[in-house]
């Protein structure tokens, strides 16, 4: 019972400590999003090249990354 | 999809609305203040953006071109900056001069007035100080239609209170 409420309280700390990191970026407070260090690819011209012989070997190709930064421009 | 339509006007969110009166001050070391209620009379195109924003860049050169061949028949173009370091629009002002006025909103309480939405926000402001056209993003593309509708807004007189 008391392992039960100990896992509970700890289930609860670990939650409330995850919460806080949820937050609402306003669009002009993107500024260090959009630099490109922060982009899911920071290498966009190497990675096209290895995509391309990556494709002409396995003869098939797409599905391989995501594209754009954290500007969240239109 | 919104690489395919057309300039959106939010008619259910803010065209309609009475501009906000928002404080504002030169981006410039002059620290002159301003008001959006102060351009009473004039069609206004306030355009928020921010030096990392690279549509922002590319709507730079629409402002100029419309500053300059509108702004004889009553219209001002006004950029606010949203930088949160202050030199960085000083940088980029630098190497893409603005021929407009371009203001700073130091406590970001024009952009909450305004509930800008997107990086750049457009508005288009008629004679009257309401605001009939908002544009969230810029594409080189819809420079035309922006400039039709300013010229639109320009033609209206307007209405004495």
């Amino acid at each position: 019972m008391k392992t039960t409420q100990h896992a509970l309280s700890a289930l609860i700390l670990v939650l409330c400590a995850c919460v806080q990191g949820c937050a609402n970026v306003a669009p002009w407070e993107r500024g260090n999003l959009a630099k490109p260090h922060m982009a899911l690819n920071p290498d966009p011209m190497q990675s096209a090249l290895r995509t391309h012989l990556y494709g002409s070997r396995e003869a098939s190709t797409g599905g391989g990354a995501a594209s754009g930064g954290g500007c969240g421009c239109y | 999809m919104l690489a395919f339509s057309p300039i959106q006007t939010i008619l259910a969110v803010e065209a309609g609305v009475e501009v906000p009166n928002c404080a504002l001050t030169a981006i410039d070391n002059t620290q002159q203040s301003y008001g959006l209620k102060q351009f009473r009379g004039k069609v206004l195109f306030v355009d928020f953006w921010s030096s990392w924003c690279n549509p922002c860049v590319q709507s730079f050169s629409l402002l100029n071109e419309m500053n300059r061949d509108l702004k004889d028949k009553g219209l001002q173009v006004i950029g606010i900056n949203l930088d949160e370091v202050p030199e960085d629009a000083k940088a980029f002002l630098a190497k893409h001069p603005a021929s407009f006025t371009v203001v700073a909103d130091a406590n970001q309480q024009c952009a909450k007035d305004f509930d800008v939405k997107a990086m750049p926000s457009s508005y288009l402001i008629d004679r009257n100080g309401v605001i009939r056209y908002v544009h969230l993003g810029f594409r080189p593309g819809e420079a035309k239609e922006f400039r039709a509708l300013a010229e639109q807004l320009l033609a209206e007189n307007p209405v004495r209170k």
